[in-house]
């Protein structure tokens, strides 16, 4: 338990200070993404996976009028973050096996990938798959490719030589969203557009003075568990 | 070769709900008490505050507060002849872990069982006829009653702070409150919260339509209150971080913010975390509990005398414990002999997502686990007319959100993308403006669901996990598609832009991937005799007399309400007798 009190609270305080830094450089103009992910050094994941990773996470949640894409918000960082954090090494799930298959998916996950195995083997069968199909990597795709490629993972559509197609864009989505939406300080939802966005107040967590006037228009920002209200 | 500890007078295993409830009785009693706690020591002042806790990743999603799958799990099959597999992340249900168990992160919603829910069986035959219940439905009357418990629902209510409206006082039907509540000797202690708006547009509705529309019984206090300990507590703000989330107000009801505070200072009571309890020890006759094996922190294995056990570990742990220790018979689904095990229950709940134009303000954010949500009780229980509906049992339909958070709480209409800019368009259209009506119902015991070991799979220790065997029957399907019915008209008529409902059908197998309710039931039932129980009203076990197994593992079948409320009041039931007649002649207190 104190362990992982003290490492979550050792990443935490690492993710909010890299943050700073990679914003003071990119500045917070909208076109600062790429710099940002230049400015970011991943701990986890190899080049070729990053690759992956930054293009997926743009299709999944692309920058639009309405809100800040993904890139944009954090989310690669985020992930990134994850794998190496106790949920990553699978600390979360039951791990042992045996591992059984042919089972109806009703009965919950029975894979053996940890969520970092599952990436690792996941991107790289993603990657060979893509080759197969349009003789280059996923993320030297045009986007309309990227896209037809993702909706194939998420139907199975394709099969991988590795963890099936469905579980891993599971993943790949699941972990997209926690990135955008989740608390600042994990290295995502960068200042919380994704809550303003929605108009979630995230950690303000006090709503006596509405609750004699629900239905009314809710005036107030976010703030972050950090006390930021963002500029 | 284990430790051996100095023997006490009583041992109690889990330090959740009714560990706090039996730790306080046994030690008003004068007994020497250790508590053992296999998670770790969690108080509000430390675990829960703000703005910390205000962290939906860390608790809403990974978890912080559940019992960590990786170390244990249970193993789920659909059918009796099926290979089960674990549950190896967490969906269906959430399991608490440390102290005040699931205590901690419960949303509050607290509940009397209705008078017939305790005497279902023969409530059914009486106005239905035998005929009405299947063969298959192993459903059987509690061996106590409303009458009985009634003090003890009243007693934890005022424990707990509880806020709401009495819609039966004394046999007085009150407007505003659940005319189908059995009669309560007492007011709630607290005033109803404000609702939500969309309770409010619930509330309307379902008025409109002739129901009885009120408040949820929430253990969310909504003012400063002091409970029967002497303990205060502090007003709900709805902060909507509080089903899976610790209170940093000291409003939501839990071991830590009503009961624990009196016994701190008890030199008669020691809390042991981190103790890991493996075995309950008996005598050479079999008959007579010595005391608990444990693993602690460091890995020892440690021997804890007692001359009196008690399990208040969460149902599942309880029945787990007993299939371990080889306590009692184990249930045997092929000839329906055997008790441990028998009659595992769950509920079964639909959604209906109201979507409302971008002038209509949800506001889903403002929100507490009970406290702020309407319910409608007409078609829960034997509440209504079942002679043409061919199913027993009903649901409760609620309006209004725990809290909006948006990584798990997002609801978008169906059609809407999964992702790319469609989502994030359907998102930001949708978050502020979609309000959730929800049924809960109940699902009754069946010759074919039951909880044995697992062959295969272990524990971080090496001990066999508990096996699970259930899937729906058609009994619940029917009701199921009742309640929803029910709950959809009254979403009509709060006239949203359209509207969605997520639904079990016949065919749809038990699908642990999705949550639906940590409400799971029985195993270690209780009953008249040794033959259709593991133990009898006062939680006693009819093979081991000073052994006393509390929680919902004890109920025949499940119920449309959330157990919370029967469980305490069971306990302080029990926990009555044991001091005024156990403690002065140990042995049975009901003849087998």
């Amino acid at each position: 338990m104190i362990d992982t009190l003290t490492r979550r609270s050792f990443l935490a305080g690492a993710a909010a200070a890299a943050a700073t830094l990679t914003a003071a450089c990119a500045g917070s103009s909208s076109d600062g993404s790429a710099r940002i992910n230049r400015a970011y050094d991943p701990a986890y994941f190899t080049a070729d996976e990053w690759a992956f990773i930054v293009a997926a996470v743009d299709r999944l949640i692309p920058a639009s009028e309405e809100g800040p894409g993904g890139i944009q918000s954090g989310v690669a960082e985020f992930i990134d973050r994850q794998m190496e954090s106790p949920y990553g090494y699978g600390a979360f799930a039951y791990m042992s096996g045996p591992f059984l298959t042919d089972l109806p998916p009703s009965l919950g996950y029975q894979l053996r990938y940890t969520p970092r195995e599952m990436y690792r083997s996941g991107i790289a069968a993603a990657d060979a798959a893509a080759h197969r199909s349009y003789s280059a990597r996923f993320s030297d795709l045009a986007i309309d490719r990227q896209d037809e490629f993702l909706r194939s993972l998420e139907t199975g559509a394709i099969t991988l030589e590795g963890p099936p197609a469905e579980a891993f864009f599971e993943q790949l989505l699941r972990n997209t969203k926690e990135g955008y939406f989740a608390d600042p300080m994990y290295g995502g939802n960068r200042h919380m557009g994704a809550w303003k966005m929605i108009g979630f107040p995230g950690a303000r967590a006090d709503f006596t003075d509405w609750m004699d006037q629900q239905g009314r228009h809710y005036p107030y920002g976010p703030v972050s568990v950090n006390g930021s209200k963002d500029r | 070769m284990a430790t051996r500890k100095k023997k006490v007078d009583a041992v109690i295993v889990g330090y959740g709900w009714t560990g706090a409830i039996m730790a306080k009785t046994l030690t008003d009693a004068g007994l020497s008490v250790v508590a053992l706690e296999r998670g770790p020591a969690r108080d509000t002042s430390r675990d829960f505050e703000y703005p910390r806790v205000a962290d939906e990743l860390r608790y809403g999603v990974r978890g912080e507060l559940w019992q960590p799958l990786a170390k244990e799990t249970v193993t789920i099959r659909h059918g009796v002849g099926d290979v089960a597999v674990p549950y190896r992340k967490y969906g269906s249900f959430v399991l608490g872990n440390g102290v005040g168990g699931a205590g901690v992160h419960w949303n509050g919603q607290l509940w009397r069982a209705s008078p017939e829910d305790l005497r279902l069986r023969s409530h059914y035959e009486e106005r239905y006829g035998k005929a009405f219940i299947p063969d298959e439905m192993t459903i059987q009357d509690y061996p106590v009653s409303f009458e009985e418990l009634e003090p003890h629902f009243d007693h934890f209510e005022k424990v707990c702070g509880v806020s709401g409206t009495a819609g039966n006082l004394r046999g007085v039907i009150k407007t505003g409150g659940n005319p189908f509540e059995g009669p309560r000797s007492d007011d709630f202690p607290s005033p109803a919260l404000p609702p939500v708006y969309a309770a409010q547009l619930f509330d309307k509705a379902a008025a409109q339509m002739g129901y009885s529309p009120f408040p949820q019984p929430a253990a969310n206090s909504s003012r400063a209150y002091t409970n029967p300990y002497g303990v205060r507590m502090g007003p709900c703000n709805m902060c909507g971080y509080c089903e899976l989330f610790g209170c940093f107000m000291y409003s939501k009801a839990s071991p830590q913010t009503t009961i624990h505070p009196i016994l701190r200072d008890r030199a008669q009571l020691e809390v042991r975390t981190g103790a890991h309890v493996t075995r309950i020890l008996r005598d050479n006759t079999g008959t007579i509990a010595t005391g608990v094996l444990y693993i602690d922190e460091s890995g020892h294995e440690v021997e804890q005398p007692a001359d009196i056990v008690v399990l208040c570990a969460f149902q599942m742990h309880n029945v787990r414990l007993l299939l371990l220790s080889g306590i009692g018979e184990p249930y045997d689904p092929s000839t329906g002999n055997g008790v441990v095990g028998k009659n595992y229950a769950y509920q079964m709940c639909s959604l209906t997502n109201a979507f409302f134009d971008e002038d209509v303000n949800i506001n889903p954010f403002i929100g507490a686990g009970a406290a702020g949500l309407r319910v409608v009780d007409d078609f829960n229980s034997d509440h209504f007319d079942h002679s043409d509906q061919g199913f027993v049992g009903g649901s409760l339909i609620f309006a209004g959100g725990t809290g909006g958070r948006p990584i798990e709480q997002m609801m978008l209409p169906p059609g809407a993308p999964a992702w790319g800019v469609g989502w994030k368009s359907a998102a930001r259209k949708h978050y502020l403006h979609t309000a959730p009506v929800g049924t809960q119902g109940s699902v009754m015991s069946y010759r074919d669901s039951y909880l044995s070991l697992d062959p295969t799979y272990r524990d971080s220790y090496g001990h066999p996990l508990l096996r699970i065997t259930f899937d729906w029957h058609d009994n619940e399907y029917r009701m199921a598609a009742f309640s929803s019915q029910r709950a959809e008209e009254i979403v009509r008529a709060m006239e949203p832009e359209t509207y969605s409902t997520f639904l079990m059908k016949p065919g749809d197998h038990y699908d642990v991937r999705i949550y639906q309710s940590t409400h799971t039931t029985g195993g270690a039932i209780m009953g008249k005799s040794r033959f259709d129980s593991v133990i009898n009203r006062y939680s006693q076990s009819w093979d081991v007399p000073n052994l006393f197994v509390m929680g919902a593992s004890a109920f025949p079948q499940n119920m449309g309400y959330n157990p919370t409320g029967l469980v305490a009041a069971l306990a302080y039931f029990a926990s009555d007798q044991i001091r005024t007649a156990y403690l002065r002649s140990p042995g049975r207190l009901v003849d087998a």
